[in-house]
This record gives structure tokens, sequence and C-alpha cells, in this order.
């Protein structure tokens, strides 16, 4: 896990042997609730892009919510049993590799995964309060979707399968929290992460640099304090319209609600007031929405359908659906 | 065979104690008796002189009525069972659980959207839930409850009905469950509005058919206006042709003289 942040070329070169081969990589993967919910798209387009790669994302048998939100309660240990429950899955599989798409699932396990590890007292207390489960031994790697392109698939292996590039399409890589913080998990640099921008070049898009690209939404302040949402996402979607982008892209359902959600709020509130740039919606998409068009996946897979504002106006305009 | 057989025979039909080989001691309520070990926990209770007036329905697994709470000597894990179906083994603390106390939210389930999101709207408390696993253990009907939670929370309604399909609502998991959810509530509006999704089977539309052109209703009027002396005697020979019941069971009453309920 110490080498969260390194960049690709670090391990392109072995990993370039894997994307090369023939047969289909079956992954084990974790969607979490909002994937087959709300976030249906996600997953939809994940699976298809990861099928254009030679890879499937083989949902495991049974699995439970990730823990949302990680519990910083280090003695509260009935808050880790949901995620490590998960891990117990993957072990019970015989592997020792997790993949997910959502920035939170990514997080939260991913933490516990470490949590745990850490520290085995805990784990023997955590196993000993399952016990119906086969005790967790440790060493599940959880690992987000993100950095399986970046250090095994790469970036050049990607690049090489576009199909459809997305040429002079201006899209802002949004990061949010949960993919960078705690620099422990982290998947890139927490101040200046690259990989989405990476990502982002490698489909023939054009990265839209702006400064809020990792900073909070609002989060589940949405709930009780909706205002705070509403000014985090109007200081990120100004932001990102001011450097000219045109999409926004994402890797976390809850950061996708509040960024569609509080925009709407925000134009019905300033409509009168409406510079320019503001004045319309700006579609929110998940990264592999892209990644599956780049990579020529049909329309009907990308899972546009659930998302509040149509990128597809703006596609067809360039003519990419 | 005969052996179980005569032990699962219902004990309000009279034990003859001088017939009885093995005996256990368990505890209901922390008071302990002296009991046949062959017997049920709901028969030992009524042997120990308790009257069930609630907490039991069919006797038969199915009612869910009878849930019961025990300990087991040298054991400290906290068990579960149904009083009707699980046999007294020595050295039992047991208590029942006649009841749980639960919010069953009223809803017009043809108002509702097929799809997960009345699960949480009436059940919010679902999100509660740590994946704890403390519901499965707690079922007597071996469902994975605590599975179904988790696929109540994500909607997905096709996986709730089939995981809960077996459930007969004892309450034992709400019971256990720290997050305080009412996990058999969750399941039940969660299998009304998947069977919203399927197509109503052609079986169900005869037999309603069958029962609205009044076909039941002279079977019914005959019952009604038997009297129980009738009744008893109707019920023992179709008992006596099922071959559920033998003519000595047929004929006994219990101790206190009422016949068998």
């Amino acid at each position: 896990m110490s080498d969260k942040a390194v960049p690709s070329s670090a391990k392109a070169s072995a990993a370039h042997h894997n994307a090369s081969r023939v047969t289909r990589h079956a992954l084990p993967y974790f969607p979490g609730c909002a994937l087959k919910d709300q976030a249906r798209g996600f997953e939809d387009s994940a699976r298809a892009a990861m099928a254009a790669l030679g890879y499937e994302l083989a949902e495991l048998p049974r699995w439970n919510c990730c823990g949302t939100v990680y519990s910083l309660a280090t003695d509260d240990l009935m808050r880790h049993l949901g995620p490590v429950r998960n891990l117990v899955r993957v072990q019970d599989l015989g592997e020792t590799r997790l993949v997910t798409l959502c920035a939170m699932c990514y997080n939260t396990l991913a933490r516990s995964s470490r949590f745990v590890g850490a520290d085995p007292e805990r784990l023997e207390r955590i196993n000993a309060f399952m016990d119906d489960e086969a005790d967790y031994r440790g060493g599940v790697e959880v690992v987000h979707l993100l950095e399986l392109l970046r250090d095994e698939v790469t970036f050049e292996a990607i690049e090489a399968k576009v199909e459809r590039p997305l040429d002079g399409l201006k899209v802002a890589p949004y990061y949010g929290c949960m993919l960078l913080r705690p620099r422990e998990v982290g998947i890139d640099d927490p101040d200046s992460p690259g990989v989405l921008e990476a990502l982002l070049s490698a489909l023939g898009a054009e990265p839209v640099d702006f400064p809020q690209k990792a900073e909070c939404c609002g989060a589940y302040q949405t709930v009780s304090s909706p205002e705070i949402a509403r000014a985090r996402v109007g200081e990120i979607v100004s932001a990102a319209r001011w450097a000219g982008a045109e999409l926004i892209a994402t890797s976390c359902p809850l950061c996708t609600y509040n960024l569609e959600h509080h925009q709407v709020e925000r134009e019905e509130r300033e409509t009168r007031h409406a510079s320019p740039v503001t004045r319309h919606e700006i579609p929110i998409l998940y990264f592999t929405q892209l990644l599956a068009l780049a990579l020529g996946v049909s329309e009907d897979k990308l899972g546009f359908a659930g998302l509040k504002f149509d990128p597809r106006p703006l596609l067809s305009d360039r003519e990419l659906v | 065979m005969d052996r179980i057989k005569e032990a699962n025979r219902a004990v309000t039909t009279g034990i003859d104690d001088s017939a009885v080989k093995h005996w256990v001691t368990v505890y209901i309520m922390g008071k302990g008796y002296r009991v046949p070990a062959d017997i049920t926990i709901m028969q030992a209770m009524e042997y120990a002189g308790y009257r069930f007036v609630r907490g039991a329905g069919c006797r038969a697994g199915f009612c869910g009525a009878c849930a019961t709470v025990y300990r087991t000597a040298g054991d400290w894990r906290l068990k579960t069972a149904l009083a009707c179906q699980t046999r007294v083994e020595d050295g039992m603390f047991l208590v029942q659980i006649p009841f749980t106390p639960a919010e069953k939210p009223a809803y017009d389930i043809e108002e509702e959207p097929a799809d997960g999101t009345p699960l949480l709207k009436y059940f919010p408390e679902v999100a509660r839930c740590v994946a704890c696993n403390t519901c499965t253990k707690a079922c007597p009907q071996d469902l994975e409850v605590m599975d179904y939670i988790q696929a109540a929370l994500r909607g997905d309604l096709a996986a709730v009905a089939e995981l809960s399909f077996d459930c007969i609502q004892c309450g034992l998991c709400a019971m256990r469950c720290p997050a305080e959810i009412t996990h058999y509530h969750v399941a039940q509006l969660a299998r009304r509005l998947y069977g919203r999704t399927l197509p109503v089977p052609k079986h169900v539309l005869d037999r309603v058919e069958e029962i609205e052109s009044g076909k039941y209703e002279d079977e019914f009027e005959k019952l009604l206006s038997m009297s129980r002396e009738e009744l008893e005697e109707l019920y023992r020979k179709e008992q006596r042709e099922k071959g559920g019941l033998n003519s000595r069971d047929a004929s006994r009453v219990t101790r206190n003289g009422q016949g068998e309920r």
C-alpha cells in the first residue's frame, strides 16, 4: 500500500505483459449499494469498458454495505465488521485483491483493511465476534479501478484501444476527497493529482485543470446542512466552467449527486443574474462513461439515462454519439 | 421411527410418566423442572404446568408464534429457537418471547413505486445496519437475514424477496438487532412490492374466480352449522384417513379433561 502514489511508469513494464494477454481477466469486484441503485450508469459503463479492455468485473457473490464513511472511532470495532466481512468474502474466493469503483467504498474498505492489518489484537477481536465466518487473515488489497487502469492495464494500452477519440472534449476531472485522502490510501498525490488527467488524455479528451478539483463537494452535509453543499458545489462548478470545461468527470456517486442536485438549485436561484458561463447546466459523468464511450461501447451501455443533465446534445455536436 | 413419532405427539394429550425412560432438567424462567427427554420445549412447558394462551399457534413450525431464547449448560452463546420445533436439552435455561414490539408503518401498496425506494422511506433504520450478522445467527429458519437487509439497502427487491421467502415473522432477528431494525416488516414490504412486478399466476386468478362464484359457500355453511361434537368427530375421522393421528391419540383427553387445541 505504500506505493499508492507511485506514477504509472514504475509499474508499467511488468504490468504491460499482463494487459496484453488474450485471455479475459476476472477481477473480484465490489459494486457498493449506490451502483446498484442511483449510480447504475457507473457500473454499467465500467463493466462494458473493462470488457472492451479484456477484463471482467466479477461481482462478489455475497457482499454487504462497505460501511459508508470510515469510522474514526478506533475502539468501536463494530463499525469495522461490514468492511472486514467483505474482505472475508474475497478471501473465501481464494483471491487477494478487490476492485472498487465508488470512491467512498474504496476509501472505507481500503482504510478498514489497513486498520485491522495494523493491529493483530483488533483483528482477533473482530474475528472472535464474527464466529460465523472464517477468520480474516489480513492481506486483501483494495484497489480502485483508476489504479488498476494506470498500473496494470496502463494508459498506453488504453490509448491503443481507443476507437472513438474524444477529440477536443474539454473535461474537468473532479477527484473530491475519497480517492486522495488520507494519504495512506490516496491513489495519487493528494494536493496535485494527475491520474484522471492522464486517463482523459489517453482517451483523446482535453483535461481542464481547475483549483477545486480535489476539494470536498459537501458530502453528507447535503442532508443536514444543504447550504454547505450548495456553496461547495457553486465554487467547484463555477471554477470548472471558467476554466472552459464542458463536462465534469467524477468517481463518486455522492459527489455526482451533489454536483447535479445543487447545480440545479443554484441555477434556479441565480437565473436573473446568470453570467454566460453559468447559464447552462454542465453534465456530470462518471469517468467510466467517458472511457466506455472512447473504447467504442454502444450508446445503450453508457448509462446516460440515469444522469440529471444529458451529455448527448454536446456529444452529438462533437459527433461522438 | 416409532419412538420419534411417539415423542412428537402433543403432550396435552397426556404423558404416562411410568413409560418415560429418560428425563432432563430444564429451567423455565429460572425455575427448574424435570421433564421427559424426548419432548419439545413447548411440550415441556405444558408438562411443567404452563398453559399457552399466547405465544403458541400452529405447533408445526409455520406460524412463528413460539419464539424462544435459551442457553445451554457450558455454552456462552445465546441461542434462539421455535419452542414447537426444538427438543429440550439437559441444563437448558429458556424463556419465551411471545411478542415483538415493532412499529409497523401503514402504506398503500398500490400507491408505492415497485422499486427499492419505499423500503428506506418506511424503514430508514435499515441504513443503520453494520453487517454484524446477529440477525442471521438468531433466525430459527436459517435465513440469511443480514444479506436480505443489505439487499434492501441497495434496493434489490428480488433478492430480498428470495432470501426472506421462508420468514415466519417470529421476531427474533428484531429482538437481537443492535441497529433496532424490524427485519421481517422490511422483508414483507419488499415481497409485496416485488409481487407487483410479477404477472399474476393463472391458478390464483382461477381460484379467486371460484371463490367469488360461491363454489365453497356450501362447505363453509355445513361446517358453521355443526356442533362441537360433530366437528371433533369429523376431525378425528379426517386425521385417521390421513394417518396423522392414531385411534389411541384420537380418543385421549388431557389431565385437566380438556380436549386438544
